[in-house]
């Protein structure tokens, strides 16, 4: 009888015991003004709700969000209205290009004249290991026909893509059907032809507007050769360099292209035929007009991605002055490397050409198709060789000498004590002369 | 990258102009699954390509339980068939940086022979005389005793000298010349996003299983990128170490990477991921989805560190 009030005893002191912590587990922090009890209750409702894997392990994290969301709760009455992310302006852009135009009636020979099949391109260069994505190319597939659309143009082409530090340009070459341009002096070959053959537009994202790209001049190919710059994206971006750049970004990535396009264009031994007949006899002046040559029968994939003999350049060469007219190896690395673009499957495979002069210039070649690209830094393998040039030397001063050093003018303190110092030598010599007359004088000045 | 999801990774970063083809995803599908059995591996990661002139070589990264100790390169040519890649350590990345240069030819067996120009000759051994004289300075030393101290030392630099004109010039094969360039690239280049991993009290490094990516506005700015390696900046200020959890801060901060500017960062595929590109190493990209665990790096590239960087920003 007597272990049952003792018992009874015992559970109420538990009893009260429990009660005390309870309310030291209730009672609110003075910060945050929450208590744990509550916080616990939470943490494993949040447990029961979404049961982890070894919850144990990630308690932390789990109590730490908890309370993250019950501030997010109150932060939500001060949140303003958002302001709109770069990704919904984008959006926005791009939207446009897939909106649907009335199609006005077009022939059919037109239609596959202005822009290449990007999405062949994309599932061939992909097979060369190449791509900007599949859902990027039909973006840039889109961009490219809106650009044909809303030019007069003939012949519209990907050309690639360069890579800045801030942005990257997507860049499409164009075939003026004529020379439309304003023309430059002499030294700048005339829009039509040599480097100036095609025309150059340029976009950060597909969906932003097309910027044209300006001619380029002989002397911003001669200096971009100078030069190791990457491109940052803006294309009104001054070039600090030495030599100077004559020019802006823009005039760098021009002449830039030309240069990739004038090194890596290259096209299957006989693709292609000059537009006039026994072009080939004037070696000293080559035509840079050529045709597709319709008697072409392609070239065996396994030929071509043998030797390098099947390929040739069809873009003219830039001469030393940044002029066109007619591949040599660079710190012995060999130009191109060739490439099936699959052992196991060789009968469908695409044979690959990759410059290694010009890193990240692609081309590929299968039956009749081909197509070159570029993406990458726009820049020329250097190796370790790349020497920036140096400034001259500067030039020297006259030497200087009493003829060419100009006298200080004296100020007044100075001019005060020189005429001082006259006074007193032209008293001195006075008193000199009066010493001479009579010692009394000497005496007098003296004193004063 | 992780080799699970190599087809979504690989549509991320590829902005950069390389990426694979149907078949080596295939491929590696395959092979990495196996590789990973084999090797005891608990994750296996997709790392890179390194462009050969002749072949390429294709290389993966096993990792065991411990994400950052325990990383195993291996390579292979056809995503199938892997060799391990010999470890880095200190005296081969020296040797390599003496006598590789160029880029890689495809043939792990091809020899690299250090350059002995004459013009060369007398630069190279005014640094090696610096390095090999301290290095065999501290060896004479202890063999003679120490009592001809400094006025010694320049005889013996011009005895090292003589002595390393004397000795053959090395040579490397081109497989530690691809560890090592793995190693530096690995080392120098390999980006994580902040909170993505943890490093647990008695140091283990393992996945965060909370991360839920970084904001939009924080996945815009390089200090909440780090490199997933053995940190090397001792973190000295006090307001640094306010704002730090040692938990999740224990690498160093892409911000802090000298030259200034060798990281660009951009947002991609309609500004919806994070992309970071080394300018150092041209071909390392990065990508992270904001608001998602989706992070990864890869490798595509010539193997050559940009050294003219300086130049050209």
């Amino acid at each position: 009888m007597e272990t049952q009030p003792a018992n009874q005893d015992r559970n109420n002191q538990r009893q009260q015991a429990a009660a005390s912590f309870k309310a030291f587990m209730v009672s609110n922090s003075t910060k945050s003004n929450q208590n744990l009890y509550d916080h616990l209750a939470r943490l494993l409702t949040k447990v029961m709700d979404e049961r982890p894997q070894n919850a144990v392990d990630v308690i932390e994290d789990l109590s730490f969000r908890v309370k993250r969301e019950l501030l997010a709760d109150f932060q939500g009455t001060l949140r303003g209205v958002p302001l709109a992310t770069a990704a919904q302006l984008l959006a926005e852009q791009q939207r446009l290009l897939f909106s649907q135009v009335d199609e006005v009636e077009h022939d059919d020979e037109q239609l596959e004249s202005q822009y290449p099949d990007v999405n062949e391109i994309s599932y061939y260069l992909e097979q060369a290991g190449v791509g900007l994505g599949r859902e990027e190319m039909q973006r840039i597939f889109l961009a490219l026909k809106k650009l044909v659309d809303s030019h007069p143009l003939q012949r519209c082409r990907l050309w690639g893509k360069i890579l800045g530090t801030e942005s990257n340009y997507i860049v499409a070459e164009i075939e003026n059907r004529e020379g439309t341009e304003e023309e430059e002096q002499t030294p700048t070959e005339p829009s039509g032809t040599g480097v100036n053959k095609c025309v150059y537009y340029v976009c950060k994202e597909p969906g932003l507007p097309w910027l044209k790209l300006p001619a380029v001049t002989p002397a911003q190919i001669n200096a971009a050769r100078c030069i190791r710059k990457f491109f940052t994206g803006r294309l009104d971006a001054p070039i600090s360099s030495y030599p100077p750049f004559p020019g802006l970004e823009a005039n760098y990535l021009r002449a830039q292209i030309a240069r990739i396009s004038a090194g890596t264009q290259v096209s299957p031994l006989g693709f292609y035929q000059f537009a006039e007949e026994e072009g080939e006899d004037e070696p000293e002046e080559p035509s840079d007009s050529y045709n597709q040559n319709p008697d072409f029968e392609g070239v065996p994939v396994s030929k071509m991605a043998e030797s390098l003999s099947t390929w040739v350049h069809h873009v003219q060469h830039i001469l030393q002055q940044g002029r066109c007219s007619w591949d040599k190896e660079i710190l012995s690395t060999p130009p191109w490397s060739t490439k099936m673009s699959s052992t196991l499957t060789p009968q469908y495979a695409v044979a690959v050409l990759r410059s290694n002069l010009w890193p990240g210039a692609h081309a590929y070649a299968c039956g009749k198709k081909f197509e070159n690209v570029y993406v990458g830094w726009g820049l020329k393998f250097a190796g370790e060789g790349y020497v920036q040039s140096t400034p001259l030397v500067v030039q020297k001063d006259y030497p200087s000498g009493p003829d060419v050093t100009e006298a200080l003018d004296a100020s007044l303190e100075e001019e005060q004590a020189l005429e001082a110092a006259i006074e007193l030598k032209q008293e001195e010599l006075e008193s000199l002369e009066g010493e001479e007359d009579d010692e009394d004088d000497y005496d007098s000045l003296d004193e004063s | 990258m992780d080799s699970r999801w190599l087809l979504c990774s690989l549509g991320h970063v590829c902005g950069s102009g390389y990426t694979l083809s149907g078949e080596q995803r295939a491929a590696l599908h395959t092979s990495l699954i196996l590789l990973g059995k084999n090797y005891k591996f608990t994750q296996v990661l997709f790392w890179g390509k390194v462009l050969g002139l002749k072949e390429d070589y294709f290389i993966a990264q096993g990792r065991g339980d411990d994400e950052m100790k325990g990383k195993t390169f291996l390579y292979s040519f056809n995503c199938m068939e892997w060799h391990l890649l010999p470890p880095a350590d200190d005296l081969t990345v020296s040797e390599v940086s003496r006598a590789a240069s160029g880029r890689f030819t495809g043939n792990p067996s091809h020899e690299y022979m250090e350059p002995r120009g004459e013009a060369e000759g007398e630069a190279k051994g005014e640094a090696k005389g610096e390095a090999k004289g301290e290095a065999e300075g501290e060896a004479k030393g202890e063999a003679e005793g120490e009592g001809e101290g400094e006025a010694s030392e320049e005889e013996e630099e011009a005895a090292a000298e003589a002595a390393e004109a004397a000795a053959p010039p090395i040579k490397v094969t081109e497989e530690r010349r691809l560890a090592v360039a793995v190693h530096l690239i690995d080392e120098e280049a390999s980006v994580v996003p902040r909170g993505a991993f943890t490093r647990a009290p008695h140091g283990r490094v393992e996945a965060n299983r909370s991360f839920q990516g970084l904001s939009h506005a924080d996945a815009g700015k390089l200090d909440n990128f780090l490199h997933f390696a053995k940190p090397k900046k001792v973190k000295q200020f006090f307001q640094e170490l306010a704002d730090l959890d040692p938990s999740i801060d224990f690498l160093d901060s892409l911000s802090d990477d000298f030259p200034k500017g060798q990281w660009s960062l951009q947002w991609e595929n309609g500004s919806s991921v994070c992309v970071i590109r080394s300018l150092l190493w041209l071909g390392m990209t990065f990508y992270h989805v904001p608001m998602t665990p989706q992070h990864g790096h890869v490798y595509m590239g010539d193997g050559c560190k940009n050294l003219n960087m300086a130049f050209m920003l």
